[in-house]
């Protein structure tokens, strides 16, 4: 018996014993997909986003054999097939809300998944739509900005 | 991993595999297990869908914080203003009622919203299931009358809340943060009464009944009028009289029991307004 889970489109298969740990884990320790970044371990930094089910999660707090035969998400997933970025990423990029680029990748994730449920935030908005991921370079108000500007689009 | 599918399966792997560790939204168990301990094989209730269901006043214990906010605020608006002021969506999206009741933090803020609700918490085992008061359910800082062979099954509460209601919190910050202090407070404009309830001031989160009675004798119900800023401090004193804090790293004893004076009067001025002027 062995996990199977899709990830970004693609199906991965992952020992059954692995099902006890983290999702985070298996993504970058068993299948080497990186994208999700450890930082804290404990739900409290974001940087671990992923979207499971269309839902996003810290990966790290979830257990691998949970999303036994669930679609997961990375930010690695969200360019188009010809490398066109995900509008999040280009506001991102002409905003310069990436610096040290750790938090990068959930908080891609955590304003892609706000812009869907909300598409015309106000700050406050996406202030809450971004609590769960920090900065430690705290580059807030470039994020913020960006995320008004993808969400302008 | 063990991963039930009906929740009678589930209270059987409980009895018959004692060493596992329950988990749910995985937001506590992870990352005790993300650093090392690892007592036990997991039992997995993620898959057990009559946990998820929510029908009418029984809310099943693997409901997780954004379905509080997003599908059953309207319902038990004391619920969804608590949860909302939990941590951010990633965790909000995975965190359960069941979760919150096994953990029995004295300032969780959804107990502090089930207690004002006069919530009964659902237990189910293999040889059958009982139904205790959250207040009774909950007896000590992280510790609850949940038995070993045991699962958290729903928590049940009347099918709609009787009235507005308001949560008020003070943290070291606005977000992803544990309360310091925080206050319930629920109105029932058809009988006259309100309940008030505080998180993180005592060994579980406390009712404040003296409040209570007050509340219910003299707030100018008919009308309803304004209410008046002598007589909310007023409360705020009986509200923070029934506190028993200890100083700890989120504040002191006594930083804790003003707050809890200052958020009583808040929550119950928001709540009173939208009996004023409902939404």
């Amino acid at each position: 018996m062995s996990i199977r889970l899709r990830v970004d489109g693609v199906d991965r298969e992952v020992p059954e014993e692995a099902g006890d740990e983290s999702l985070l884990r298996v993504l970058r320790d068993h299948l080497g997909l990186i994208a999700p970044k450890n930082a804290c371990e404990e739900g409290e930094c974001g940087s671990c986003t992923v979207a499971i089910d269309g839902e996003i999660a810290c990966a790290c707090l979830v257990p691998a054999g949970q999303a036994a035969g669930r679609d997961v998400e990375t930010v690695a997933g969200l360019a188009g097939p010809d490398g066109e970025l995900h509008p999040v990423q280009e506001a991102l990029l002409e905003a310069g809300g990436v610096q040290c680029g750790y938090c990068t990748p959930g908080m891609v994730m955590a304003a892609r998944d706000l812009l869907r449920r909300n598409p015309d935030p106000t700050d406050d908005d996406i202030r809450e739509g971004l609590t769960g991921n920090l900065c430690r370079c705290t580059g807030y108000a470039k994020i913020m900005a960006a995320v008004r500007l993808a969400a302008g689009r | 991993m063990l991963q039930p599918v009906t929740l009678e399966e589930a209270v059987r792997a409980r009895r018959d595999v004692p060493d596992a560790v329950v988990v749910a939204g995985g937001t506590e168990v992870m990352p005790f297990r993300n650093r090392g301990e690892r007592p036990g094989p997991l039992l997995d209730l993620s898959r057990v869908e009559e946990l998820r269901r929510a029908e009418g006043g029984r809310l099943g214990a693997a409901v997780t914080y954004t379905r509080l906010i997003e599908e059953l605020g309207e319902r038990f608006p004391v619920l969804a203003a608590a949860a909302r002021t939990v941590a951010g969506r990633q965790v909000r999206n995975r965190a359960t009622l069941g979760g919150a009741l096994a953990i029995a933090d004295p300032s969780a803020d959804v107990l502090t919203a089930l207690l004002a609700s006069d919530a009964e918490v659902e237990l189910a085992s293999a040889d059958g299931v009982r139904r205790v008061a959250t207040a009774e359910f909950l007896t000590g800082p992280y510790e609850c009358d949940l038995r070993d062979d045991e699962l958290l099954a729903a928590v049940v509460l009347p099918d709609e809340a009787p009235g507005p209601a308001a949560y008020a919190k003070v943290g070291a910050r606005n977000a992803m943060a544990r309360a310091a202090c925080a206050v319930a407070v629920t109105l029932d404009p058809g009988e006259r009464s309100a309940t008030v309830a505080v998180a993180a001031c005592g060994p579980t989160p406390l009712r404040a009944p003296p409040a209570e009675e007050l509340i219910a004798s003299e707030a100018p119900w008919a009308g309803p009028d304004d209410l008046e800023p002598g007589w909310l401090e007023r409360i705020g004193a009986l509200v923070a009289g029934a506190t028993l804090p200890r100083s700890d790293s989120r504040g002191s004893a006594a930083y804790k029991r003003h707050a809890a004076a200052v958020l009583s009067a808040r929550a119950l001025r928001r709540a009173w307004r939208e009996l004023m002027e409902p939404a």
